[in-house]
């Protein structure tokens, strides 16, 4: 048994030195060689300053902009919030229901008659979800629209450029990235 | 409920059994010692590995030193872990100055780790600093699956040898599947994972300037409410890519980030997340194979494989049933699929990921011991949210943890037989071995020890102000949560119902003797049915023999699988997910 008690602390420290140390590192200097945009997060970039990431959402609250999904994370879309970023409300929670309820009745007065994606009254797991459902951008358009001084057909193109589709056809849902659609809406069309 | 999202469900299907041979015969390859197309790199480090730490390769051992040596270099391994997490303040790669671990949250997710279960009380991105994360909690995904792996291959040794009295070398079972299994699948898998988005770097957190700052209330010092401008958003990064490869590869699913596979860092797009599940299944499909081809009996291993995807496909069907119908309470919401969105219930899912692949996801990450999550399983539906929860209940055996899924079927299949043979009055054989009273009562053991765990924690939690105090969503769904805390434990699974409050001094400790119990409690008794079938001599099979190959054993291995799980457990599950289901139903809230 002590011979086993050696090799076991032996057999620890070698391994760890080879899949605990330099693996990572190895993946590390990998990764940054041939993916640096992505291996340090998807930033954008403006005038030198990191204003998000392409895959982490923010949080929107002005009329003028697309909203995202509401989120649990610390005060909204908070990457390191303490608890985490899913509000973890089971289906019966009164909670959950009063919050939706309240999101439901600001919508609806926003935007009279147009049914409610489900995917803008709920959180996201991460509570970081850079994207919203195209039924969601769409609900959004007419607001927008109008708050930019753009046609809604207009605004219309600029999401459609902005939506992806399954991955490869077949993966996943189609989906609109808010951060990158509301970064461009500020490009191009500027509020006056 | 979409014909997409089933096309996506089937083609998951067809890749899983696409892979199961080839990963069977690779791996039977490695464990035999036979040659491969890797030697030529590996075989000097394998080496140079039993040199450094004193290794004998061709010595053999018995059953008893097997375990030992396996609990040994858990317990050794556990410990430099715990000290990992006690001391990364004064240790290098720590740029957000974390603190070090408070001692029970420490031992917690030390045992965690090196119990496969990857249970997390904490949020890594505010308490774990990158070092402890590499060197101790991503080292532990290795480790623990290459014991997982080697104590599979050794049990299936137990089934295919006879007249022997041992059953391999822990040593070089754990020494190869490092090396052969684990690494090169690692490092090519975590380079696809960052080219498509995750990250994997050692610098600090970044900070960006928001768009649009935000006015947000909050309370003062005073507890008065004030508001506040958000300018900023600390977003954070990490070795992350090198970590999600072998949490999914080696049914880890312990997250980088709090939000686990949820998060866009772990896991950015539809692809990654099909890659991911393809990882949690391939060893344990590949596995089933490997028990047919060291047993020489082909047929045994996909009839194992079949009565595993049986399970598989009831578990994925009833969770995207239960998501996709949403949830009845929300009044004025959308909830019905169509082309421009994924509908159902959405709370706790991402958009990308949808109602199919969330509900898919789930079943996979718990069928295997996997416990990765994208998407918050609390928030499911009763019923959806009870999928994840059975699937653990049955004992982590539908295609299972990496190794313990193998091992732990095994005792299935032992009861099945000794059922058979009771039903036609033989005593009943498994490929050529004879079953006798040892062998059943060892089997029976594993079962019980899980079983028992589970319900006496959960009683215990359910009327002592320490338990029910951690519950954050009431009524039914607060049993639910505490019943999926010991669930998750026993069954080394470590998913959750997130909500429930586990980073305190009774969940900590409770939690962890439960984890300890259900990983090496109930392989221990498994080892011994192992080293028993080892010594028995062959039995050529007859007229009355039983045969374990074809639909009809299929059959009856899922039949003893649910017999033994919804005797044991119903009663709970009928006063936790099944009431709160009707409730819902009848727009009860709590």
């Amino acid at each position: 048994m002590k011979h086993h008690l050696r090799v076991a602390i032996l057999m620890t420290l070698v391994t760890t030195v080879l899949f605990g140390l330099l693996y990572p590192l190895a993946v590390t200097g990998l990764g940054q060689l041939f993916f640096p945009a992505q291996a340090n997060g998807g930033m954008i970039v403006q005038h030198g300053q990191v204003v998000g990431s392409r895959l982490i959402g923010q949080p929107f609250s002005a009329a003028w902009y697309f909203h995202p999904r509401p989120s649990g994370a610390g005060s909204g879309y908070d990457p390191v919030a303490p608890s985490g970023g899913a509000s973890n409300l089971g289906p019966t929670n009164r909670q959950l229901l009063d919050r939706v309820k309240g999101d439901v009745e600001k919508l609806h007065a926003e935007n009279p008659g147009a049914a409610i994606p489900v995917d803008l009254v709920a959180t996201s797991g991460s509570g970081l979800d850079p994207e919203i459902s195209p039924a969601a951008a769409e609900f959004q358009i007419p607001r927008v629209a109008r708050e930019r001084h753009m046609s809604e057909t207009d605004l219309r193109g600029l999401v459609r450029n902005h939506t992806l589709g399954r991955q490869f056809g077949l993966f996943g849902e189609p989906r609109v990235n808010v951060v990158e659609l509301n970064i461009d809406l500020d490009l191009s069309h500027p509020r006056q | 409920m979409t014909a997409n999202g089933w096309f996506q469900i089937g083609l998951y299907l067809l890749v899983l059994f696409l892979i199961t041979k080839p990963i069977g015969i690779f791996l039977s390859r490695v464990f035999e010692r036979q040659k491969t197309f890797l030697d030529f790199v590996l075989r000097p480090v394998e080496r140079l590995i039993y040199r450094l730490c004193g290794v004998d390769e061709n010595k053999e051992m018995r059953w008893q030193e097997y375990g030992a040596t396996m609990l040994i270099f858990s317990a050794v391994s556990l410990i430099l872990l715990y000290l990992f997490e006690r001391l990364q303040l004064w240790m290098p790669w720590n740029p957000q100055r974390l603190a070090n671990v408070a001692p029970d949250l420490a031992w917690n997710t030390a045992v965690s780790f090196t119990t496969n279960t990857n249970w997390q009380a904490y949020t890594p991105e505010t308490t774990m600093s990158y070092l402890t994360q590499m060197a101790g909690l991503a080292y532990h995904n290795f480790a623990s699956a290459a014991v997982g792996i080697a104590l599979a291959i050794a049990v299936i040794r137990g089934v295919s040898r006879h007249a022997s009295k041992t059953i391999g070398n822990f040593w070089v079972d754990l020494t190869r599947c490092f090396l052969w299994v684990l690494l090169p699948v690692c490092l090519v898998g975590s380079l696809v994972l960052v080219s498509e988005g995750v990250v994997q770097t050692l610098k600090p957190y970044t900070t960006a300037q928001l768009v649009e700052p935000q006015t947000v209330e909050t309370q003062g010092p005073d507890g008065k409410a004030a508001s506040q401008t958000v300018t900023r958003q600390v977003i954070a990064v990490g070795p992350t890519a090198s970590q999600e490869v072998i949490k999914m590869f080696g049914t880890n699913g312990g997250g980088f980030f709090y939000a686990n596979s949820a998060h866009p860092y772990e896991n950015p797009t539809p692809f990654t997340n099909f890659f991911e599940m393809i990882l949690i299944f391939a060893i344990p499909s590949g596995l089933t194979y490997t028990l047919g081809r060291m047993t020489k009996s082909q047929g045994h291993g996909w009839a194992v494989w079949g009565a595993m995807t049986a399970l598989f496909l009831v578990g994925v069907t009833a969770a995207y049933w239960a998501e996709a119908r949403g949830n009845p309470e929300l009044a004025g919401v959308d909830q019905r699929a169509s082309a421009l969105h994924s509908g159902g219930n959405m709370e706790g899912k991402e958009v990308r990921f949808g109602i199919a692949n969330s509900a898919l996801f789930a079943t996979v990450t718990t069928d295997a011991s996997c416990g990765a999550v994208n998407s918050m399983h609390d928030s499911y539906t009763p019923l959806g949210g009870m999928v994840p929860l059975v699937n653990i209940m049955l004992g982590e055996v539908i295609f299972g943890g990496v190794g313990s899924g193998l091992y732990g079927i095994l005792v299935f299949v032992i009861l099945a037989v000794f059922i058979a043979g009771l039903m036609v009055g033989r005593t009943p054989e498994y490929l050529g071995k004879k079953i006798e009273a040892f062998d059943v009562k060892m089997a029976m053991l594993s079962v019980l020890i899980s079983s028992l765990t589970i319900l006496v924690f959960a009683a215990i939690a359910v009327v002592a102000k320490f338990g029910t105090s951690s519950i954050s969503n009431p009524g039914p769904h607060g049993l639910s949560q505490i019943l999926y805390a010991y669930t998750s434990s026993v069954g080394n699974n470590g998913s959750a119902f997130g909500g429930l409050n586990a980073n305190t001094l009774w969940y900590n400790t409770s939690t962890a003797i439960a984890m300890l119990l259900g990983r090496f409690f109930v392989v221990i008794p498994i080892l011994a049915i192992a080293g028993n079938l080892a010594r028995k001599k062959m039995t050529p099979a007859s007229l009355g023999t039983f045969p374990v190959t074809g639909p009809l054993f299929t059959i009856l291995l899922i039949c003893t699988i649910l017999i033994v799980g919804a005797l044991t457990f119903f009663p709970a599950l009928s006063l936790g997910p099944i009431l709160e289901h009707l409730l819902m139903l009848s727009g009860k809230a709590f």
